[in-house]
């Protein structure tokens, strides 16, 4: 137990969450036996990407202690007027991209300026930027719905290429797989080397190596199961990747990412610390509307059409994930990964009730459910100063086999019930 | 049982309201407690000494049943039987009554429905108000306060509102109160007030535990104290009867006696390092004040400069408008630092100039709770450690490491939360991140507010360890015994006008204090109409 305990590092609560996504992605596979099918997998990407790009910045927004409801009107309102500057004023399907974006950086500044330097709460400003630009996108749009050609399609809908000899896998995708692997490996021993240097504490060789191993084999297993189906990695999943690795190095490694975390930590403590907070609370507002601008043109590339209801309900899919992925409401708490391990919770939840044929009412319970149960083990364990939801994973499968926990149920079910053990167990 | 007997003591049975009887306390990883001791008799003051993390504040925790009965072994006895208490509303209901150090009062309430929160004056399910103004105005004028009960919280000074406290404590007809700090936010004629209060308090019969780290407080008003040290009750000293003083406390605190309050210094003391002149600067939200009036002063590299003066006075404003303009709108004046003028219009100007400022309110102010001690200590210059844009991982392992070396933090390692920290750790935690800002002037604002006795004595050392670098240090402090100690000048504030400056050897209690309250208008210092809740000051 302490030896994976040690190999998935101290943070508990993103462990929980792994786990919790390999059971579910375990349960759904044994039951549908579609789960892990090739397809499958590519669709559940394509089909969350838009969702876990928009979770990206809105952990930014939740860690600086602000929320932002506007994702989705933003990403409609960006996608109309993309798709009609496509369609009407003939200009190139890159440029288009580029206009989304400037028109979300503009967006985000009206919005960030109200937040920052008038000092509305972000809730307020945002909630009537949820108003305003979805009105604007019905208005630009006249409610009508807009096609975008093939070339732009390629951001939401298109894969990785076939090239190279036929191997009967698609080339690029194994590829990608391999340098990521590499890259990881590389890193992780580049860091080892200087933490070694300055007599800091490093954890033992097997640890780490057992580590690695394990991520390249989860990294290499998905890659060589896409390249086995009929497409190669879709192009969404490498914006989001992309994403994942610039956001993850801005928030862990940079100076406007500790800045980011103490604004949201403790504000005053942040100021009079020279940490200029207004600039951060702009920024992260600001880059918040740019991804919803790029997560929009992707939902119209992958739907081939712009409309007047895209994008309804995302900020509250994207916040979710945020929540489960271990952000706090208050602020200052929160990773980039967490988040995104977040949204494929609920992705491959709502992909698995999906195949099983669960109507869309009952699917929405058990999303709801799934969400309240995960922030509640966050606060629970808060307040008795406890191990995170792995730690009562691990305390119920004490004695028995430790290999695969969660496997056999729903973790939603075992999460109640190991709360109530304890609940007993207090009382 | 005719007598019950501890430590050495023995109270006749009927005089005993309370015995605290072999209490062990245990964390995760942490035993808190163990086997703790505690007598107390009817009617008189008792009072709990010990450093911080001593464990008081868990020992009161377990009385008052914040931590209920069963997550601790031992026994407790109240009025000679034993009590099992689940929560805080058993422990109120047999007349145990805890004010904790942070206020829990509501500042946009009245006084009056305060009081009653929770245990509204009801008739047939609806709020009697007359009930509630008239109890209201008995309870106030009970600790001698003649406020109107429908003043709201918030425009009365903190002062005021510790002794609505105790108001909202004898509402509830307690039997033991317990005091925790309860003078710790109150300046000196406050806590003296308050202080005669709980004298009254004793002589109707109420029998009240005080935890406090004010040890001539405790000498003047306490019957009785018992010592705790490292989780263990170490001694109950009767203080008539054994004749003891604050040297006593301490040995019996620190387990060793401090020969000195204060380390021995020679200061060296060299050219002016920093000067202001004609610097004026306004409240943050009433603009008919001044918190700053044509003020000037300077310091010397290696000198350490007092600031003196009354709560309200304007310390904290004055030092706050040096560093960045972090308070209030400025008006005007001049700063010079190393015989240049500058324009220090923020806070990263401020740093970047050389300029350190330790807030007075460490947790509020000071600290990211949610941070490691690593990222703490880097916090306030990362450019410092950033290459390429890129933070600097093991340069901040590395410093981390230096500081806390050199500040001797204890801590597991570096990685540890600073909120699992003790104050004084805290706080040298908060030196180490502003020493890393490489200042050439420290202002620290109430550098030992609620730190222990050993602990102080520690910073003490850094601090003048810090002016022999040749820095310029700043100590504003409202314990005049530490500014006397400690600084090579004082100056006194009063009204946001400096009112005088002395030096190490013409300055003592009664001529600073007579300067702390040299007004520059007719008529007194009016102490309590300055409310605690200021704004400008915590946004």
């Amino acid at each position: 137990m302490t030896a994976i305990k040690k190999i998935f590092g101290g943070d508990t609560r993103q462990l929980g969450m792994i786990f919790a996504l390999i059971a579910l992605i375990v349960f759904f596979q044994i039951k549908t036996g579609l789960t892990l099918d090739p397809n499958n997998v590519n669709n559940i990407i394509q089909g969350n990407a838009y969702i876990l790009v928009l979770a990206i910045g809105m952990v930014l927004v939740i860690i600086a202690g602000h929320i932002d409801l506007s994702v989705g009107s933003i990403a409609a309102f960006v996608g109309i007027v993309v798709a009609m500057g496509i369609r009407d004023w003939g200009i190139p399907w890159w440029l288009g991209i580029l206009l989304g974006l400037v028109i979300g950086g503009l967006v985000g500044a009206w919005q960030g300026f109200w937040v920052s330097y008038l000092g509305i709460p972000a809730f307020i400003v945002t909630l009537a930027g949820m108003l305003i630009f979805r009105g604007a996108n019905q208005w630009v749009g006249k409610s009508l719905t807009v096609p975008v050609p093939e070339a732009f399609q390629v951001i939401g809908a298109g894969s990785l290429p076939e090239v190279g000899p036929n191997t009967g896998y698609n080339n690029l995708t194994i590829l990608l797989g391999i340098l990521g692997c590499a890259a990881i490996v590389f890193g992780a021993i580049r860091s080892r080397a200087r933490l070694v240097k300055i007599n800091a504490e490093v954890e033992e060789a097997w640890v780490m190596w057992t580590r690695l191993a394990l991520i390249c084999l989860v990294i290499m297993g998905t890659m060589l199961l896409i390249a086995s189906g009929r497409k190669g990695f879709p192009v969404s999943g490498l914006i989001l990747v992309a994403l994942v690795l610039i956001y993850g190095f801005i928030s862990s490694k940079t100076v406007l990412g500790r800045h980011i975390y103490a604004v949201g930590g403790n504000r005053h403590a942040a100021e009079l610390s020279g940490v200029k907070s207004k600039k951060i609370n702009f920024f992260v507002m600001c880059n918040m509307a740019v991804l919803s601008a790029l997560a929009g043109m992707m939902f119209v590339a992958r739907s081939t059409a712009s409309g007047p209801f895209d994008g309804v309900g995302w900020e509250l899919d994207a916040i979710a994930a945020v929540f489960i992925g271990g952000a706090a409401v208050t602020g200052g708490v929160g990773t980039v990964i967490g988040s995104i391990v977040g949204g494929l919770v609920m992705a491959v939840l709502n992909n698995g009730l999906q195949i099983l044929g669960v109507g869309a009412d009952a699917t929405s319970v058990i999303k709801g459910l799934v969400l309240l149960a995960a922030v509640l083990f966050d606060v629970y364990n808060k307040s008795q100063g406890k191990p995170s939801i792995t730690g009562l994973l691990m305390r119920n499968r004490k004695g028995s086999d430790s290999a695969a926990p969660a496997a056999t149920n729903n973790p939603a079910a075992d999460a109640t019930s190991s709360l109530s053990e304890t609940t007993r167990t207090e009382g | 049982m005719a007598a019950s007997e501890q430590m050495g003591r023995t109270v006749p049975a009927g005089q005993v309201i309370l015995e605290m009887r072999n209490i062990t306390k245990e964390f995760p990883g942490v035993k808190a407690l163990s086997n703790v001791n505690m007598l107390v008799r009817r009617g008189e003051i008792h009072a709990i000494c010990g450093e911080n993390g001593a464990g008081k504040s868990t020992l009161m925790k377990v009385l008052s049943g914040v931590w209920p009965v069963g997550s601790y072994d031992g026994e407790i006895l109240f009025e000679g039987h034993p009590v099992t208490f689940q929560n805080i509303n058993d422990s109120e209901k047999a007349g145990i009554v805890i004010i904790h150090q942070e206020l829990a009062l509501i500042p946009e309430l009245s006084i009056a429905e305060n009081i009653f929160l929770g245990n509204e004056q009801r008739k047939r399910g609806v709020i009697d108000w007359v009930l509630t103004q008239q109890r209201a105005t008995e309870l106030l004028a009970r600790v001698g306060l003649s406020e109107d009960p429908n003043t709201k919280i918030k425009d009365i000074g903190v002062g005021k509102q510790q002794l609505v406290e105790i108001a909202k404590a004898l509402s509830k007809d307690v039997k033991l109160l317990i005091l925790d700090e309860p003078t710790s936010a109150l300046n000196e004629s406050d806590s003296q007030h308050l202080l005669s209060i709980m004298d009254g308090l004793r002589s109707k019969g109420v029998t009240c535990i005080m935890i406090s780290h004010k040890l001539n407080e405790i000498e003047q008003i306490s019957d009785s104290i018992t010592i705790i040290r490292d989780g263990k009750s170490v001694e109950t000293l009767d203080v008539r009867e054994d004749g003891v003083d604050e040297n006593r406390i301490i040995r019996g605190m620190v387990g060793r006696d401090l020969e000195s309050r204060f380390p021995d210094h020679t200061p060296q003391i060299g050219d002016v390092l920093f000067e202001i002149k004609n610097w004026n600067v306004q409240h943050a939200t009433r603009t008919d004040r001044l918190v700053a009036k044509n003020s000037a002063f300077t310091v010397r590299r290696g000198e350490i400069v007092g600031f003196a003066g009354l709560m309200g006075a304007g310390r904290t404003e004055l030092m706050r408008s040096i560093f960045g303009r972090s308070y209030g709108t400025f008006l005007g004046g001049t700063l010079t630092l190393n015989g240049k003028e500058r324009q220090l219009k923020s806070v990263s100007d401020a740093i970047d100039a050389g300029i350190a400022y330790v807030t007075e309110d460490r947790k509020t102010l000071g600290l990211n709770l949610l941070d490691d001690i690593k990222t703490t200590t880097v916090a306030a210059k990362l450019k410092r450690i950033t290459h390429n844009l890129v933070v600097s991982e093991t340069e901040e392992f590395r410093f981390a490491e230096e500081y806390r070396k050199e500040m001797r933090t204890k801590t597991p390692s570096v990685e540890e939360g600073v909120a699992k920290l003790s104050g004084g750790n805290q706080q040298k935690v908060v030196l180490a991140k502003w020493l890393f800002t490489e200042p050439e002037l420290l202002i620290l604002d109430e550098p030992t507010r609620g730190i222990d006795v050993g602990a102080k004595y520690e910073i003490y050392g850094i601090i003048q360890r810090l002016a022999d670098q040749g820095k310029g240090v700043i100590v504003v402090s409202s314990e005049l015994p530490e500014l006397l100690g400690l600084s090579d000048r004082i100056y006194t504030i009063c009204e946001g006008a400096i009112t005088g400056c002395l030096t190490k050897e013409e300055a003592d209690q009664e001529s600073l204090m007579r300067l702390m309250t040299k007004t520059s208008g007719a008529g007194g210092v009016a102490l309590d109409e300055e409310p605690a809740h200021d704004p400008g000051l915590s946004a």
